[in-house]
Order: C-alpha cells, then structure tokens, then sequence
C-alpha cells in the first residue's frame, strides 16, 4: 500500500483548500444543533444522554455524506486527473482506501465539533460517557459505511450530481432496509432467508444497538465488512470503467 | 541502446470499436519517438496502455523490462508521463502540487526541494508556484504537467501533445528542453505538428484508423513525398510562361503563383542530376531564376497522402 499516506493527506487537504469543508462543517453543526434541541426535545426529555443528538445521525449522514463523497471519484474523472493518478506508482487500492480515510477523516473532524454537546450534556448531569463514547464511535463507522458507498458510486460517473443523487437512495436504502418500505419490495418473490439477510443491513438497527452502550463485535464486524465489500466495489468500478 | 519500450501486437477494442489494431513499436535510449496521427487515430489509447492506465485487448507491452501487466509499478517508477490537456489537482498550489508528486514518487524528502526547485528553474515556472493550479494560464498548466512528468527524472518520458496550446516561444523551450534530455533517455511524443517531428525527433510512426503505417526517420518520411528530390524555381510573374515551357521539357511541371513571383516545381524522372539540367535549360531558354533548390519533401503533404490512403483502402504502409 505504498503511497496510500501521500494520498490521503492530499485528498485531506484537498477538502480545506475549498470551501467546501468550512460550508460542510457549519451546516452539520447547525443541522446536528437543530434536531437534538428543537426536534429531539434535549431539555424537555430531563435526561443527561446524548440520544436525541445521535438518534439523528442515519437521517443527517444519508444526505450530508453523499454530499462529500460525491466528488470523490466523479472529480478525478471530470478533470483527467484519474489518468494522472493512475498512472503514477501507486496501486488502485491504495488510491481507494486513501481517498475513502481522507474523507472519513474529514468527517471525523466535523463529529468532533460537536463536543459542545458533550460538554453540555455533562454540565447538566451525570451521564454515562462510556454510553456517549458508544455513539461516537457508532456514529463515525455508520458515516463510514455511507462513505464508502458514496465512494464507490462516485466512481461510477463524471458527474457529481448523479453520484450525490444514487449515493442518497442507496444511503437511504440501507437505513431503511430493516423497515416494510424496502422489505416488502422483496418480501413478495424473494425467500425469507433473503429477507432475512436484507433486513439485517440496516443502518438503524446496528447503530441504535450501539446507541444503547454496548460495541457488539458483530455490529462493528457488519460495518467492517461493509465497508470492506464497498470500497473492493468500487477498486472493480474503476477498473471496468477507465475510460469512459 | 537498450529498447526501453517495447510494445507488440497491441490492440484495443471500445465495444465494436477497434481504437487500436496491432500496433508493435519500440523505444531505445536515445531517442526521441515522435508518434503522428490524425485526430482520432489511437495515439493517445496507445499511449494510456503504454502508461498502464488502460488495459490492452491484446498485445504486450514492456516498459524499461518490465510488463505492465504483471509489474505496473516497477514499470510506472520508470515513467514519466504527461497526459493529454496535462490534468492537474486545480485546487492545489503549483508548488503543492509538484510536492504531492515527488512525495507520490518517493523522492527522498532530503532531496526533495532541491529536484523541484531545479525543475522549476528548467521549466521556468517560479512565477506562478505559488498560485492555484485553476487560476494558470494553458500554457503554464501545460508547463506545471511537463514539470510533474519529468520531477522524478524518469528513464522513459512519454507525452502526449506536449506543445499543445503553447505559444511559439515556449513550442520552442519545450522543443530544446525534450532535445536536451534525449540522449539519456527513451521519449515518446505524440504531436500532429509535423515541423515538430522534425525538429526533435530521432524517428517517427504513423497510425492511423488504429494501424501503424509508417514507421521510419523524419528523413525518410520526407522522402515518400512526391515533392522530395523535385526541382523547385522561383522566377517573377511575367517569365512564368517560358519557364514553364522550358521545363516542362524535362518533366512534369506544377506552378503555384505568390504575389510578385511564381513558384515552379519540376518533378523531373529520376537518376538524372534534375537541378543541374533544370538550370541549364532555363540559362537557354533566357529565363532568369530568382532561386533553384532541390527539395526534400513535403512531411504534410506525406502526411496527408499516407493517411487518407490508409482510410480508403486499409493498405499498409511499412518501411
């Protein structure tokens, strides 16, 4: 994996040479501000947690997160620089995980802003940190699975707004799949061991398990392979379609 | 010299589109390749194959020993490589940039300014370092693509239409540059500016439709012209016509006018000395030549000819 680190710090700086990361980092801040206290009802409920903060995240992260990992890919292709990256001694792996780091970097910093909340919720109460550090970590790989299929799906056209577009549906997918709306598309044909299967990828069930406190090694394994299975997807993309 | 670029039977097809079909060609050290084309003819899907980023239907290709099928980054280390438009990182500094690709091809960091401040100097682009990529002129973008390709001082410098959108000034420094780092060197170039062919390459392929249809010496391109070893003269407008009537006792004669004097050219049969008998007849028939010159051929003309040709027919040219 040579050349993934050099790689990855360039993507990373790539987000704070643009606006792009300072308008990311308000509206997610602001969005986060706005559901945990007017729509979570943080104070009415009388409890020192940050569940209304986190319960939020799945719906933030499925817009919010196609909206960073959209010019992952498409950019490269849309200026050339594909061919430039390509052709430099770095593997197409070490591209791919590169890339995908830098940006869950990026939106690792942009959760840490929300420390004020932390502050907030342990001004006001005792709460259980270990229940906050939880959903931190929760939240961060649940960003990681949408990043890694907004990545792949990046790399599968030039242009960013059909990569945003797919990326939210598939996000939205995943988040729902443990609900009728996506089960009962599949429910009526498929067998219910597929069912089964489908209703187990989604988002909210794994990361509300989390929210509760406890990191299970399988929720942290469904992320894992997850983004795993995503991110090998998306080395495929490229490599299929180069020259397009 | 030792070949550093060896391509054989290289095709590649785009669905039912045949870009490339059964190129071989080969680079030594030492020289400096020039690769014509018309516009759509597979030079630059050559090219992206010899870099690796595509992958062949068919065809090997080896680069300083190495497969870039099965050793792609021994074999990228070795290249350097200029893609067409020369893409670069818009958001990043020049020198962001060029940092990022000496740090991309492990360039030690102890001699890391040293090499880019050197090849900035070469490339004359200390103006603009420290200005965003996006924000540069063509020409200095372009310059900031040729620095990138040759940063790691590679062995094998392949570029694809290097003096694109250049002016005549800086056509001539990328010229004297690419002629200055030849001799130690394997360079592939891909221009349809025929001067330039001659200016700085060592020898020259054509292809077109995807097929290779000439491979030789810009000379002996030249030489395929119908215009090489013709007599040109030049005479004022009023001694057109006896000149003409004149040579046209020698061979077949083409007159192309040019404001105050004409240009005559006598495609005379060969074996005989043409200039020295073309002379001699106009000395007796009273004209007056302005200028006699034999010529050695026309590249766009050959161009022109063995191209369309290829196009109509599919024949194959070799030499």
């Amino acid at each position: 994996m040579r050349g993934l680190g050099t790689i990855f710090r360039r993507e990373l700086k790539a987000y704070f040479a643009t606006p792009v990361a300072y308008v990311f980092i308000v509206i997610y801040l602001v969005l986060n501000g706005i559901f945990t206290f007017y729509v979570g009802g943080f104070y009415e409920r009388g409890q020192a947690d940050l569940e209304p903060f986190f319960q939020f995240h799945p719906w933030l992260y499925m817009f919010l997160i196609p909206a960073i990992s959209m010019r992952l890919w498409s950019e490269e292709r849309k200026a050339g620089t594909l061919e430039l990256l390509l052709t430099l001694p770095v593997s197409l792996a070490a591209s791919v995980v590169g890339k995908f780091l830098a940006a869950w970097c990026f939106t690792a910093v942009a959760l840490a802003g929300t420390f004020p909340m932390w502050l907030t919720v342990n001004y006001l109460g005792q709460p259980d940190n270990t229940v906050i550090a939880a959903g931190y970590v929760g939240s961060l790989l649940m960003a990681g699975g949408f990043l890694a299929i907004g990545s792949c799906i990046s790399a599968l056209t030039k242009n960013q707004v059909i990569a945003f577009v797919i990326s939210f549906v598939i996000c939205f997918a995943f988040n729902l799949s443990g609900f009728p709306m996506v089960i009962d598309l599949f429910s009526a044909w498929a067998p219910q061991a597929i069912v089964d299967v489908i209703s187990s990828f989604s988002f909210l069930t794994h990361f509300n398990s989390i929210l509760k406190g406890v990191l299970d090694v399988r929720d942290l394994i469904f992320f894992a392979s997850l983004i795993a299975f995503w991110l090998y997807a998306n080395v495929l993309a490229i490599e299929v379609n180069k020259s397009n | 010299m030792e070949t550093l670029i060896e391509v054989n039977g290289l095709s590649k097809n785009f669905g039912t589109l045949r870009a490339v079909d059964d190129v071989s060609l080969e680079v030594r050290r030492g020289e400096v390749l020039g690769f014509l084309g018309p516009n759509g003819a597979g030079k630059s899907t050559t090219m992206k194959m010899i870099t690796g980023f595509l992958a062949p239907s068919a065809g090997h290709i080896r680069v300083a020993g190495f497969d870039i099928d099965t050793h792609p980054l021994e074999a990228k280390a070795r290249i350097g490589y200029l893609p067409e438009g020369a893409p670069a990182y818009g958001e990043m500094t020049a020198a962001g940039f060029l940092d990022f690709i000496a740090d991309v091809r492990g360039i030690a960091r102890a001699h890391r300014a040293a090499r880019i401040r050197e090849v900035v100097e070469q490339i004359h682009l200390e103006r603009v370092l420290e200005q965003r990529i996006e924000t540069l002129s063509k020409g200095f973008k372009r310059r900031v693509g040729l620095a990138q390709a040759i940063l790691h001082d590679p062995e094998i410098l392949i570029m694809d239409e290097p003096t694109d959108g250049l002016d005549p000034n800086q056509k001539h420094e990328v010229r004297t540059l690419i002629q200055a780092m030849a001799p130690t060197k394997a360079i592939l170039i891909s221009t349809h500016i025929l001067e330039e062919v001659d200016a700085v390459c060592t020898r020259a392929v054509i292809i077109a439709q995807g097929r290779l249809i000439f491979s030789g010496t810009p000379r002996e391109l030249a030489a395929r012209s119908r215009y090489h070893n013709a007599v040109t003269v030049i005479v004022a407008t009023d001694a057109v016509e006896p000149a003409r009537a004149a040579l046209a006792t020698l061979g077949e004669v083409e007159t192309r006018g040019n404001g105050s004097d004409a240009r005559l050219t006598l495609f005379a049969p060969p074996g005989e000395n043409p200039a020295a008998r073309a002379r001699a007849t106009l000395a007796d028939a009273g004209v007056a030549a302005q200028e006699l010159f034999i010529e050695h051929g026309h590249l766009d003309e050959v161009f022109r000819s063995i191209t369309l040709s290829a196009g109509d027919s599919g024949e194959v040219h070799r030499t």
